[in-house]
């Protein structure tokens, strides 16, 4: 599996480590319900998934990286500061 | 069951003397009914343990296991077959030694070789720090009933004299021993447990995919499957790999985070490793199996996964750990690896519980230890399942304990959060 970093291109997946699903930050005075969502549940879809990764063996970057978890077919990389901009 | 049924030295002899004519199928091949007590979703290890217990202990008949593939198709086929007693917390360690002292009469019990083989499990640990560690784990282990013993070098040495003990960054100092623990033919489980359910009249459903669950007033009434709507009392889910999508159609959103778990096994040798030795360097396991394969894994790949296969550099760092710990045996060329898909919940423990839909039960979340769990599970699962109330052994398994933040069952001490698992 490799994954193209914006910055730096092409890299094998080992320059990269995984966070999980790249979800919405709730608010802070959010309801526990909110967070307990937030933070434990996942939908963790057989499929199309955005998650984020931080290439962090190159740049350091955080990305927000698009993939099929049922094939590792990488569809989309951004980095996550744009996504979230 | 009638005596012409049991296994038996005298049957093996009795039908090599008549050209074994009489052996016949494990199990029947129902038609699925409209309307059972208990529909257990998924015919796996757990499942069919799940439905065995709930015939035998208590003394329900009218049960559906209903699998989408056949019966043992996922992840009981597909693990390194180790089974072992050596947790640390509570909840783990009472539900684990529920689950050996199950192993140690599962034979009996089921009336089936299940190669069960308590051949002894060494821990290894290689600084100070680790051992502090295991002989505090060797104590937890004690002080549940189960045996644990801490072996200095020269014992181990002994004991498994081919491993690397001078490995400059990862000396070798002694190892945790449990003599209980050891590893069992994976799919002979299966099996047993399917014929021991079907001896009891439970239905084995096959290539019966569970497409809907219905839910009436928040109670469940059935399930839609692709062999037509089957109605049922009570819905059990034990489904791991999966357990997010059949939850999902009771409108259910899990803890639970799938991953990949890379497993391996190299072309049969001779026998060299009489034990499953653990490294604490690389978080590396090996055995190896009555066909002379070494059998082994490491960590997850660390993504989520539901792709049956891992990547390359895990493959690399297993290998490089077999390199670096056991270097007698880095001739032997790898024969086939494989990948399964792991329920990873957020504290790396399982879930047995109710759900907030009445009738509809949940078995999920078994990390990379579901194989080791199989009896205890099916076990505790029925006990839930039939009485309403959670088995003493798993009744912190509870499914609310992420929301709360109570009774968290993280083994590691990395914290209850999903990528740390």
């Amino acid at each position: 599996m490799r994954i193209c970093c914006p910055l730096c291109g092409a890299r094998d997946r080992r320059e990269y480590s995984y966070r999980g699903a790249a979800l919405p930050l709730p608010d802070l005075a959010a309801d526990v319900e909110v967070w307990h969502a937030h933070v434990h549940l996942r939908q963790n879809p057989a499929g199309p998934l955005e998650e984020l990764w931080q290439h962090e063996m190159g740049c350091g970057a955080w990305l927000k990286v698009t993939r099929n978890t049922a094939t590792h077919e990488i569809l989309a990389v951004t980095l996550a500061e744009e996504a979230c901009a | 069951m009638g005596f012409s049924e049991r296994f038996s030295g005298w049957r093996i002899l009795k039908e090599g003397l008549t050209g074994n004519k009489g052996w016949t199928a494990h199990w029947r091949d129902p038609e699925p009914k409209r309307d059972y007590d208990v529909v257990i979703v998924g015919g796996g290890g757990h499942g069919l343990a799940t439905a065995y217990y709930l015939a035998k202990e208590h003394g329900l008949r009218n049960i559906a296991v209903l699998e989408k593939g056949y019966l043992g198709g996922g992840n009981v086929g597909r693990n390194t077959t180790i089974v072992r007693a050596n947790y640390y917390l509570p909840g783990n360690s009472e539900f684990y030694s529920h689950s050996l002292k199950l192993w140690e009469g599962l034979e009996q019990d089921l009336n089936y070789n299940a190669m069960m083989s308590q051949r002894g499990m060494l821990n290894l640990f290689h600084n100070d720090g680790q051992r502090d560690a295991a002989v505090r784990r060797a104590n937890s282990i004690l002080n549940q009933g189960d045996d644990a013993e801490i072996l200095s070098r020269v014992q181990l040495r002994k004991l498994v004299p081919f491993l690397n003990y001078d490995n400059a960054r990862f000396p070798i100092m002694g190892a945790l021993l449990q003599r209980r623990a050891g590893t069992a033919r994976h799919d002979a489980v299966a099996w047993g447990f399917a014929r021991g359910a079907d001896q009891y009249g439970v239905d084995l459903i096959q290539n019966c995919e569970v497409t809907g669950i219905d839910v009436e007033g928040g109670k469940v009434v059935g399930v839609q499957t692709a062999r037509g709507p089957i109605r049922a009392r009570k819905v059990a889910l034990a489904a791991a790999g999966r357990s997010s999508q059949v939850a999902a159609m009771a409108g259910l959103t899990l803890p639970i985070e799938s991953h990949v778990l890379q497993a391996f096994v190299s072309e049969g040798i001779k026998p060299v490793i009489d034990h499953v030795i653990t490294f604490a360097e690389g978080h590396l396991y090996i055995s190896q199996s009555d066909k002379g394969g070494l059998v082994f894994g490491s960590y997850l790949d660390f993504y989520s996964s539901y792709a049956a296969r891992g990547n390359l550099p895990m493959q690399e760092h297993t290998m490089e750990a077999i390199a670096a710990m056991v270097p007698a045996v880095t001739r032997a060329r790898l024969l086939r690896s494989w990948g399964g898909i792991m329920d990873m919940t957020p504290d790396g423990s399982p879930i047995i519980d109710h759900t907030p839909v009445e009738g509809l039960y949940l078995n999920a979340g078994w990390c990379y230890g579901g194989f080791k769990a199989t009896p205890a599970s099916g076990d505790c699962f029925a006990h839930l399942i039939a009485t309403d109330r959670p088995h003493p052994a798993a009744a912190r398994f509870r499914l609310d304990r992420f929301r709360s933040g109570q009774g968290l069952m993280d083994e590691e001490g990395t914290g209850a959060q999903h990528n740390l698992h």
